[in-house]
């Protein structure tokens, strides 16, 4: 068995060949000198931490020795050969595979307007990367985030808890248009200005210059501004060329059937990479989330070993911003009903509901003990297909563990 | 130490309880009974008192790790680590914990 990444997908995969009872070789394959380590941390604890903001590992150097996972560091896979299944390594070493699984996962996107080469900008995906923001980020620095999403936020988050003086330039209309809807997003906006935080939305950006060792970036209306960081956070492309190299199908993420198999029966994979189609959602997705890419990778290693089980779970986000936290369970579509349920001062939740009934999504803001449970009941709800009266939702009297039933 | 009252929970509920700087989770099972284990998930310091529970399994709100919190053992990643449990007993109305 052959993993290529070590990301969340790749060990949480690894471990579970060993759970579910191979006793084969098992091969993982990372390209960074490290061992695995958990991303969620780097755009908060590792940006704000006082002291020591070391890599939270996902697996110990003794427990790879106790499951007999062979990992290899600092390696990337130039090739595969999927009629004699082996892959070739940068370094030219060639593996054989019985079952390759692909959790190559995704890299920022880059910006398309102009970039002068001595500007300072940064994007986040690794440790290395978020060492380097941290070390810029102080009391009294300009930041600029380009791009209202959760990296760019939660970016935004530590930078001004730190001191510096930070805005976010987003070309939509609003903040997080794609996976949060507007009452939410609109929430999380006055949160971030309450901060300090400046936000413009509807900005373009149409280039940025260098200027005495600091990022001048340019909007469409003229307007400049000046940082000692541009945070670039507009999204991700899936790491898709290896695969498309090796003649699998591509769209939108390596493309898979529900048992998470590529178009070669003995190729996987999962995690930010691969679309999927969902039977829940009637659609093909791809998803970029901590949760997806380990349980997927989990998923996976069960099917390599041929347990043939549709991949199925509930979507499920989360970002911390500041002292709160958002969680979305499902995927929520303009044409679903939000249905709002008071949670006092504590918080804000959404339940949304498809023209059948069914419950489809759900999603809340702030503290975690006030929206946990109740997210994690919706989620086994919208898993359930159950269709939960909307005046039910809304009461906040009505125990929603009690509409389970 | 007391901890709650005998009714101070429902079945599969949980309750947060704070004594000298620590923190514990209380929990009810489906038959009843009382358990104690430490409060804060072994992963990372969330409380579990805002977690879900399912028959004997408490779940993490913030990461889905899990625990029997009759013993305190991980049932599911990311935690990997045994929480402590502590011995309960009731005494006519309370709700006792040996910490």
């Amino acid at each position: 068995m052959v993993i290529v990444g070590a990301g969340e997908a790749g060990t949480a995969a690894a471990v579970a060949l060993r759970e579910c009872g191979w006793r084969g070789p098992v091969i993982l394959i990372g390209n960074e000198v490290m061992l695995p380590y958990e991303r969620p941390p780097l755009s908060k604890a590792i940006l704000v931490e006082e002291m020591n903001p070391g890599p939270k590992l996902l697996v110990t150097p003794e427990r790879l020795a106790e499951l007999a996972i062979d990992y290899l560091q600092g390696r990337n896979v130039e090739w595969i050969d999927r009629a004699a299944h082996t892959v070739t390594l940068s370094d030219g070493a060639q593996l054989a595979y019985e079952r390759l699984l692909l959790t190559t996962g995704a890299r920022p996107r880059k910006l398309s307007v102009p970039v002068a080469p001595e500007s300072r900008i940064a994007t986040l995906r690794t440790y290395a990367d978020a060492l380097a923001i941290r070390q810029i980020i102080r009391r009294g620095c300009e930041v600029v985030v380009i791009g209202g999403g959760f990296i760019g936020l939660e970016v935004a988050a530590s930078a001004v808890s730190r001191g510096a003086s930070v805005t976010v330039v987003e070309a939509g209309p609003r903040l997080l248009t794609r996976a949060v809807p507007a009452p939410v997003a609109e929430l999380i906006r006055a949160k971030h200005e309450r901060a300090g935080v400046r936000i413009e939305s509807g900005a373009m950006v149409e280039g940025i210059d260098a200027h005495e060792g600091r990022s001048k970036v340019v909007l469409a209306d003229g307007r400049t501004h000046l940082a000692d960081l541009v945070l670039v956070g507009i999204g991700v492309v899936p790491n898709v060329e290896l695969a498309q190299a090796a003649g699998l199908a591509v769209d939108n993420g390596i493309a898979l059937d529900e048992t998470l198999t590529t178009s070669d029966p003995h190729v996987f994979a999962a995690g930010d990479c691969c679309s999927f189609p969902h039977r829940l959602y009637g659609a093909r997705m791809r998803l970029e989330a901590w949760r997806n890419a380990w349980q997927q990778g989990a998923a996976a290693a069960a099917n390599m070993l041929g347990a043939n089980r549709p991949y199925e779970n509930v979507p499920w986000f989360w970002s911390d911003q500041y002292d709160e936290t958002l969680q979305i369970a499902g995927l929520c579509r303009e044409e679903n009903v939000p249905v709002a349920r008071n949670l006092g001062a504590k918080g804000h939740l959404f339940f949304y509901l498809a023209a059948d009934g069914r419950l489809v999504a759900a999603c809340a803001f702030g503290s975690l003990g006030a929206i946990a449970k109740e997210i994690r009941l919706a989620e086994i709800m919208i898993v359930r297909g159950l269709a939960p009266k909307a005046e039910a939702l809304a009461n906040p009297a009505v125990n929603i563990k009690s509409l389970l039933i | 130490m007391a901890a709650c009252a005998l009714d101070a929970l429902e079945s599969e509920e949980t309750l947060r309880f704070d004594h000298e700087g620590r923190t514990f989770v209380i929990t009810r099972s489906p038959e009843g009974d009382y358990f104690a284990i430490d409060g804060h998930c072994s992963h990372e310091k969330v409380h579990l008192a805002d977690g879900v529970v399912d028959g004997y399994i408490i779940e993490c709100p913030k990461h889905f790790g899990t625990f029997d919190y009759r013993t305190g053992e991980s049932q599911a990643p990311p935690a990997c680590i045994d929480l402590r449990s502590y011995e309960v007993k009731v005494e006519g109305n309370t709700v006792f914990i040996k910490i």
